[in-house]
């Protein structure tokens, strides 16, 4: 094994020898150049990098990375993940899942796993369809959605993955999406360097079954109006220079106004630090009617305890409390009696 | 047993007794009884256990439905069941009287707490007359003895609040039996001063309780003959009294040390495999990690990851849980990593009987999976052996780079039997080297890892672990190239890593001994046993020969593959029969492996077979 210091890779050392199968166009070409390309920034070597994935378009992901990495079941991932980071917390165990992946079928591990804060850097590939399965209906798809399984309009009131992951106690909390690469990098940086789970909701074009869903929002003549870049610190502004503004009303509602109405004091100030996840929980549903502007950035980020590290702990406080393992002690802890030759009883 | 009643200070010696305490759940019966257990253990007795309880925790009381019981036998020679019919029955209430009595020997000792036979209690139990005085009870020999209210009174001058004191009433019971039997009385008083130590007032009453059974036993006639079951001249040893989910715990924790790899265990409750989470997370300083997992599948998926980075994976569960797992066992089988899966059988289908036994998930467990998916089957036969088999289960599983789901069921997890503990040191080394290296040339003729070219021995895939340079790979539920692992969907790849995959198990066999037969080679009849049918036909076998019967009998540790001769070694005898806790599972894999007309011998009623059934089912297929 490798110390886990400073390593110098290049984007090759991160490149499998496989041939990328994604279908021409596909937003994953985009997240997957920003991840090949980010890892050698991170100063981690391959050797000690896994790369877990469920079943989906995006689960092909660990194919293409050249380090330790499995393509396991459809949902799944997180627990796989959970096993690898618990038995070696010194790894860097990164999840790949979709929203089909990760908030249907595996929607179970999904939470436990943020809620244990285990240290997984989990990446969430959001088209908001089934792709792999050609084009039904998921659980992040809008009402009335019309898809091969849902000729008549979705009817499923979709999940908003950024509020199941605040609810899940995440300690991580972001968003971003496949056509900044820039954005990309810095977002999944920032998510690695987080000890404990960190929950990456990427927007992604599936060009096939759902083109342009995002369009709205992260074409680039469409992103001064409707994208909100997040930063800690900073007042939450978006439009041309800044005009507009979130305030929180009286109702404790967020509220879309201009900056020069209320006066930039009103504006909330962004705090992914902050303790409570409320102002977090309100952030990521703010685009849910579909028309307000979305935000982006990192929503949440605090320390807490994480689990593989508790684990770890637990191990090493009992191994100091009972000394080395010793097997023939361990048969005998419940009381033993012996029988000697000859004899018919002992005592 | 005599109806005599002459107060002796010898006890009378007889060769073996079988006791049952039967209560309330809430009475505590599950408590005496390991007690009385374990003090005869301790004594030196031959000994095994029954312990028979509800699914629910507080089914109502005082119903047939909440009645909890405990079996033992103990011994001066070598048992291995927990008898058929009890010698004594302890009736706490009707309920316990109306479930058990029908259990008890013609004459038995029939010993009653009278105090629980009110109006109420008989109402709840379904008697319409109390069966103390309509001749229910007639030909046995019966002890009334108002448990209760003596409990209380001697509880009284301790300042015990009435209602505390009669929850002791179970220690009375245990006093009364042990003084009656002989037992060692030291080590239950010691018990209760350490096990209740920060609790003075619980110490006290059931210190009060117990020695109050002693002194009624010895001081009042109703009680009358005591009678001593000497130790067994069991093989010089050290001993200890254990259940099969204590010895499969341990033997999971043993293997980790005998294959130099920390444990991952992966776990959800489940009865009635809990106990093997419970306990293995007490050993951390052995450096098993254990992860309470959301469910069955997530339980799995942790101890596959945990295998994947180089840990022994472990999950424990039940059938339920089995069914669960099933998609990752698939997945374990064509990634080709180590991982052991434990089916702690209890009756089914579905919730089915949750706290009684059952052998019915051998076809779940070799057949269970989608696509074509063999792995090896292993089986533990007695409490003890749980110990014996977690070992060899590990074996395979890190040899050949298999899941391995190990079975074991109700009846062995919670019953006990004394264990001549080995000699740690005399256990096999069952560790296996990682890759460290390439293991192949490009084309080029630079080193590469192929993470499928496997050992030309053992079909085994190499194990390279995350944190060794040079080898990343990535695996995945695709199909993999021989060889090269990569994702490969042509026609004849997928047949030869089919082949390759069933030629692996199937040479697991080689490792075997050959086929042991126990009893006579030249019987014409051989029973095949697996799993905890051991003890019944162990005893049946022996009892037959006793009567000058011949007998032949072969009981199989691996159901898959199994034994390379076991066919050779069949087809010599003219009958074959197959007792199994379930409707003839292994006899139709014999019969369809070896084209013998073997027959079941099938019992699918939430317990094991008695001795009885066994030499019953011997008798009738002997010609």
């Amino acid at each position: 094994m490798t110390d886990t210091g400073v390593t110098l890779t290049t984007k090759k050392d991160w490149t499998s020898d496989q041939e990328v199968r994604w279908c021409p166009g596909c937003g994953d070409y985009g997240i997957l150049q920003a991840v090949q390309q980010l890892m050698p920034d991170l100063g981690v070597a391959p050797e000690n990098t896994v790369f877990i994935s469920g079943i989906g378009c995006s689960s092909r992901f660990p194919y293409y990375m050249n380090t330790y990495g499995m393509h396991s079941i459809h949902g799944r991932a997180p627990a796989i993940a959970t096993g690898v980071a618990t038995a070696r917390p010194d790894l860097d165990v990164w999840v790949i899942t979709g929203d089909g992946d990760g908030l249907s079928i595996g929607g179970n591990h999904l939470i436990h796993a943020l809620r244990r804060n285990v240290n997984l850097t989990i990446l969430m590939f959001n088209n908001r369809i089934y792709g792999l399965t050609k084009g039904q209906y998921s659980p992040t798809s809008a009402v009335g959605k019309v898809t091969k399984s849902t000729p008549f309009g979705s009817i499923d009131p979709p999940f908003n993955p950024l509020s199941v992951a605040l609810g899940a106690e995440a300690s991580f909390v972001a968003r971003t999406h496949d056509l900044d690469r820039q954005h990309m990098m810095d977002i999944f940086h920032q998510a690695h360097d987080h000890r404990g789970a960190a929950f990456v909701e990427i927007y992604q074009n599936c060009n096939v079954f759902n083109d342009g869903q995002f369009n709205n929002i992260t074409k680039r003549d469409a992103r001064d109006e409707m994208m909100i870049n997040l930063v800690h610190g900073e007042p939450i502004t978006f439009g041309a220079d800044g005009r507009r503004g979130v305030i929180m009303g009286s109702d404790g509602t967020l509220q879309l106004v201009d900056v020069a109405d209320v006066g930039l004091e009103r504006i909330l100030v962004h705090d992914r630090h902050v303790d409570s996840p409320a102002l977090a929980f309100a952030l990521a549903r703010l685009n849910d009617d579909d028309a307000s502007p979305t935000p982006f950035g990192v929503f949440r980020q605090v320390q807490r305890a994480e689990y593989t590290s508790e684990v770890d702990a637990q191990v090493v406080a009992a191994s100091q409390r009972y000394g080395a393992p010793d097997l023939a002690d361990l048969l005998r802890s419940n009381g033993t009696w012996t029988v000697t030759p000859g004899a018919e009883s002992g005592g | 047993m005599s109806d005599t009643i002459d107060r002796v200070d010898t006890p009378e010696v007889i060769d073996r007794l079988i006791v049952r305490f039967a209560g309330d759940s809430g009475d505590g019966m599950q408590l005496t009884g390991d007690r009385f257990t374990t003090v005869s253990a301790s004594f030196g007795n031959d000994l095994s256990t029954l312990p028979d309880f509800p699914a629910e925790i507080r089914a109502p009381a005082g119903t047939v439905n909440g009645v909890s019981s405990f079996q033992v036998q103990i011994s001066d020679h070598d048992i291995t069941t927990p008898g058929d019919e009890p010698n004594v029955l302890v009736a706490m209430n009707p309920a316990a009287l109306k479930a058990d009595l029908h259990r008890l020997e013609r004459g038995g000792t029939l010993i009653i707490n009278t105090d629980a036979f009110d109006e109420r209690n008989l109402d709840k139990a379904g008697y319409t007359d109390s069966p103390l005085d309509d001749g229910t009870i007639d030909g046995y020999r019966v002890i009334r003895v108002p448990m209760t209210s003596i409990t209380k009174e001697a509880c009284a001058p301790l300042g015990v609040k009435p209602r505390d004191a009669e929850r002791s009433k179970n220690f009375f019971a245990l006093g009364l039996v042990s003084f009656m039997y002989s037992r060692p009385t030291e080590p239950t008083l010691e018990w209760i001063a350490e096990k209740f130590g920060s609790r003075e007032q619980v110490a006290a009453a059931n210190t009060a309780a117990f020695t109050a059974g002693l002194n009624y036993a010895e001081t009042t006639e109703a009680v009358g003959h005591r009678y001593e079951v000497r130790p067994a001249s069991l093989p010089a040893g050290e001993y200890t009294s254990i259940t099969g989910n204590t010895a499969l715990s341990w033997g999971l924790v043993a293997a980790g040390q005998l294959a130099k790899l920390p444990v991952t265990l992966g776990s959800y409750p489940i009865t009635p495999a809990s106990d093997i989470l419970h306990e293995l997370s007490k050993h951390k300083n052995f450096g098993v990690r254990t992860v309470q997992a959301e469910d069955e599948i997530a339980a799995v998926g942790v101890a596959l990851g945990a295998a994947f980075a180089g840990h022994l994976g472990v999950t424990t569960t039940s059938g339920p849980g089995v069914a669960l797992k099933s998609e990752t066992i698939s997945l374990a089988v064509s990634i080709e990593l180590p991982l052991l899966v434990i089916d702690i059988q209890r009756g089914g289908p579905s919730t089915g009987l949750p706290t009684k036994t059952e052998a019915s998930d051998l076809n779940l467990a070799i057949y269970g999976r989608h696509g074509e998916a063999p792995l090896p089957v292993v089986a533990a036969y007695s409490p003890a052996d749980c110990f014996d088999a977690a070992i060899e289960a590990a074996r395979i599983a890190l040899k050949y780079r298999t899941p391995v789901i190990l079975l074991s069921d109700g009846y062995l997890a919670n019953g006990s039997e004394p264990w001549c503990l080995p000699d740690v040191d005399g256990l096999p080394d069952i560790s296996v080297p990682f890759t460290a290296a390439p293991n192949d040339v490009d084309d080029d003729g630079q080193p590469v890892f192929h993470p499928y070219l496997r050992d030309p021995d053992t079909l085994a895939r190499p194990w390279a672990i995350p944190g060794t340079p040079g080898l990343m790979h990535r695996v995945g539920g695709l199909e993999k190239a021989d060889i090269t692992g990569n994702v490969n969907y042509t026609p004849e790849n997928h047949a030869k890593m089919g082949d390759l995959r069933a030629a692996k198990i199937a040479g697991i066999a080689a490792d075997y001994d050959p086929v042991e037969i126990t009893g006579d080679t030249d019987a014409s009849v051989c029973v095949v046993g697996w799993g905890s049918t051991w003890a019944a036909i162990d005893a049946a076998v022996q009892r037959r020969r006793r009567n000058g019967h011949k007998v032949a009998w072969v009981h199989l540790r691996h159901l898959n593959p199994l034994p390379n001769d076991l066919g050779d070694v069949l087809q010599r005898f003219d009958q074959v029969i197959v007792p199994e806790l379930n409707r003839g599972q292994l006899c139709n894999i014999l019969r369809a492996n070896y084209l013998i007309d073997a027959q079941p011998v099938s019992k699918v009623a939430g317990l094991p077979f008695t001795t009885r059934e066994i030499e019953d089912a011997i008798e009738e297929a002997t010609p």
